[in-house]
């Protein structure tokens, strides 16, 4: 077998960012149901917060790259 | 799907080389100029493109403006009121978000419109998949929140000082005073460039894997079970270009939610 370690090494770093978004989604989709005017409010706090759990997930994708050989 | 391709493709005799999975590589496309720093290349065709595209149908559909909005006149209003409404006055504030506007709407028309541009057909290229183009917005961003920042805090020093949050033990100030700098300076910019570029990347190279790889399956291997993966590859394709869109569109929402919101950190009065 030939090939880079690097993408699997990323397909493993890309599980734990991706657990991270779904609860974070869960988390706002849970909270609109309850509570639907404070959607806007949430809304900002969700993407905010699925923007720095994704940024680990972005650094494997580039990392995977720099490393791949 | 991914799966059933490759794991076939080494079984797969075909005719020739065999099967060449498509990569990076595939995103270079010179068009004036050769292989130089200073090549002419399609995303910049397709970008100026897009800026005559937007230039034309907001010029068009302003120019007679009336009470009782035409079609078109109300598709600009929708784009409008979302990026002013629910973007910049929802996050940075009604006080001060009026003079960002303009800078806000510009970057999420621009971005999207390139990125729908990766699934229209014949153009087929989102211009955001090479790494100069998000960066050089990021860049614009990231001059934005920070000179306003300086404005707003009256100097760099005060500036710097404001990073670390008030009514902290001495001892932690300054390992909070690194990381806080290292988010403003570093991880901000260059993740908002890479989330940008790395998600159309890898939706495109994944519709050029399930395309190109159909193609093969199809024609290249010259069995009936093979070629109807390939067909199954292709319907898949289709269904992953509409799955495309809704990225395309999430995309733009985002980068232009997250420029918000470093300006809004850079308006307010604390922190």
């Amino acid at each position: 077998m030939t090939g880079s370690i690097a993408y699997l090494g990323y397909g493993l770093a890309a599980i734990g960012p991706g657990i991270g978004v779904g609860l974070i989604f869960a988390a706002y989709i849970n909270g609109v149901a309850r509570q639907p005017e404070a959607r806007g409010m949430l809304q900002t706090i969700a993407f905010t917060g699925m923007a720095i759990t994704e940024a680990l997930a972005i650094l494997g994708l580039v990392f995977a790259f720099v490393f791949k050989g | 799907m991914s799966l059933t391709v490759f794991a076939l493709l080494p079984t797969a005799g075909g005719d020739g080389g065999g099967f060449v999975s498509p990569g990076t590589g595939d995103f270079w496309w010179p068009l004036i100029g050769g292989d130089s720093n200073f090549t002419f290349t399609r995303p910049a065709l397709v970008l100026l493109l897009s800026v005559g595209a937007i230039g034309w149908f907001y010029l068009s559909t302003t120019r007679k403006l009336s009470v009782v909005p035409s079609k078109r006149q109300w598709m600009a209003e929708q784009g409008y009121n979302f990026v002013r409404n629910t973007i910049a006055r929802d996050i940075i504030g009604s006080k001060d978000f009026l003079q960002f506007l303009p800078l806000l709407f510009t970057l999420f028309s621009l971005i999207l419109v390139n990125n729908v541009f990766g699934i229209i057909p014949f153009i087929q290229y989102p211009t955001m998949s090479r790494v100069g183009f998000p960066m050089v917005l990021t860049l614009i961003v990231y001059l934005t929140y920070h000179v306003t920042a300086v404005r707003r805090k009256h100097g760099v020093l005060k500036y710097l000082a404001s990073l670390v949050p008030p009514g902290l033990p001495l001892w932690l100030r300054p390992i909070l005073f690194v990381l806080e700098f290292l988010t403003y300076f570093i991880i901000r910019p260059v993740t908002l460039a890479l989330r940008l570029f790395g998600n159309m990347l890898a939706g495109h190279l994944m519709l050029l894997v399930f395309i190109v790889g159909g193609e093969y399956l199809l024609l290249h291997t010259g069995s009936i079970f093979l070629g109807a993966s390939g067909v199954l590859s292709f319907a898949f394709a289709i269904f992953m270009s509409f799955f495309e869109l809704l990225i395309e569109f999430l995309q733009a929402f985002i980068f232009t939610l997250l420029a918000a919101l470093y300006i809004s950190d850079a308006v307010s009065e604390h922190h």
